[in-house]
């Protein structure tokens, strides 16, 4: 019991009060997430189970959108890999001080979203808090958070006396609005735009059916072929960014990472950061995503801190 | 899809999710040095994939049909000014579809 009030209640108190941006976010956020799997026809549960089962906003509306289609589990695993591949770069830095907290790590890394590493990566304990429950309630916090939303949502819209037609619009919307705040803040747009010319033509030499594999295929090709050309453009336009390793933002965890993101803008979004932030299902998250990111281009940053 | 079928589906999605977040742990013991080409593309293929899940949004839209053209423009249009304009996700989303819904249910009833 003494454990539990010198360590573990200790810890919940320093991480609840920084999980709180990301309480509205994942709340709202997770409610469109059950609203939109309901409405497709998919049972109430079954927000909830990949709100548990994945943990990942925008693979949760993809997975959603697949599930009422053809039973293609193999597709499923290597679309999701790839659209969550950004999550590897989260893992990789936090390495060493995961290495640390001992079995509560295999729960942390699971959860691992977006929000939840940019909390962690940019907070340390107050002195005597221990690492290892601290991060834990982060990642539980932000878990309980999306999983409320998703079922709040998938009860509400299973409650809805109709089905709407066209209610899909509202995964296309969130894509093409993840593609912008990527788009706003990389200094280069090579990639990007060769990333929608490679998917509009393996769309049209594939066909609808069966082009996302190719397309990610063709997608990773063209881009390790551009990186000679891509990366000193990012060299140039940004001497703090160049070495950003990833970042994350978007309300349903879908991180994006800057393509060299431009420093002044990174400036302005870790200035921002403690302004209210609406609806901000991102923009409470986004400044410290920012703040990440400069925090890993720049080792000196963080020591300052 | 079955019930067991989407279940599948959506614990292979989850085993996908998990690799990705893992496997910086097992591949990377101690301190061995993350490559170059790794943390190019881990900068420069989030645009280039959500470019992708535009697209693939758009798959089955009959770019002959003006009645499925123009919601998806309208909205898409919708989306980019409000989040150009607010810089809040949710408002850019919520408003799009929106603009979509009307569009599809009450102006294009096919």
């Amino acid at each position: 019991m003494d454990r539990i009030k010198t360590v573990v209640l200790p810890a919940l108190v320093a991480a609840f009060p920084l999980t709180i941006p990301i309480l509205a976010g994942f709340v709202l956020t997770g409610m469109t997430c059950g609203v939109f799997a309901v409405l497709l026809g998919l049972p109430w549960w079954v927000p909830s189970f990949m709100a548990v089962a994945i943990f990942a906003g925008s693979a949760e509306f993809l997975v959603a959108s697949m599930l009422v289609g053809a039973y293609d589990p193999v597709s499923a695993f290597v679309t999701i890999l790839i659209v969550n591949a950004r999550h590897l770069f989260y893992g990789l830095s936090l390495l060493e001080r995961f290495r640390r907290i001992g079995a509560k790590r295999f729960y942390v890394i699971y959860a691992l979203c977006d929000e939840t590493f940019s909390i962690e990566y940019a907070s340390r304990p107050p002195q005597g808090v221990d690492d290892g429950w601290f991060m834990f309630w982060i990642s539980l916090l932000n878990q309980f958070y999306w999983v409320l939303g998703c079922t709040l949502g998938a009860l509400f819209g299973a409650v809805l006396p109709v089905q709407i037609e066209g209610i899909s619009f509202a995964m296309t919307a969130l894509f093409m609005v993840i593609f912008l705040d990527q788009w706003t803040r990389e200094a280069s747009h090579a990639v990007a735009l060769a990333g929608f010319a490679a998917s509009v033509a393996a769309l049209a030499v594939f066909g609808a059916d069966t082009f996302i594999v190719p397309a990610l295929v063709l997608i990773l090709v063209v881009a390790v072929a551009m990186r000679r050309w891509v990366e000193p453009a990012c060299a140039a336009t940004d001497l703090d960014g160049a070495e950003a390793i990833s970042n994350g933002g978007a309300g349903a965890g879908d991180g994006t990472c800057s393509p060299c993101v431009r420093s002044h803008d990174v400036q302005d979004q870790v200035e921002a950061r403690d302004e209210p932030s609406g609806t901000g299902s991102s923009t409470g998250a986004k400044g410290r995503s920012e703040e990440f990111a400069r925090a890993a281009s720049d080792p000196a940053y963080e020591e300052e801190r | 899809m079955t019930l067991d079928q989407q279940i599948v589906t959506v614990l292979a999605a989850g085993a996908a999710t998990i690799l990705t977040r893992a496997l910086p742990f097992l591949v990377f013991p101690a301190s061995r040095p993350v490559p170059g080409l790794i943390r190019y593309l881990g900068r420069a293929l989030p645009g280039a994939i959500f470019a992708l899940l535009v697209v693939y949004c758009l798959r089955e839209v009959n770019i002959l049909a003006p009645s499925e053209v123009i919601p998806q423009v309208a909205g898409l249009a919708t989306a980019t000014a409000l989040f150009l304009w607010r810089r809040d996700m949710l408002i850019a989303i919520f408003g799009s579809t929106a603009v979509y819904l009307i569009l599809v249910n009450l102006v294009f009833v096919s």
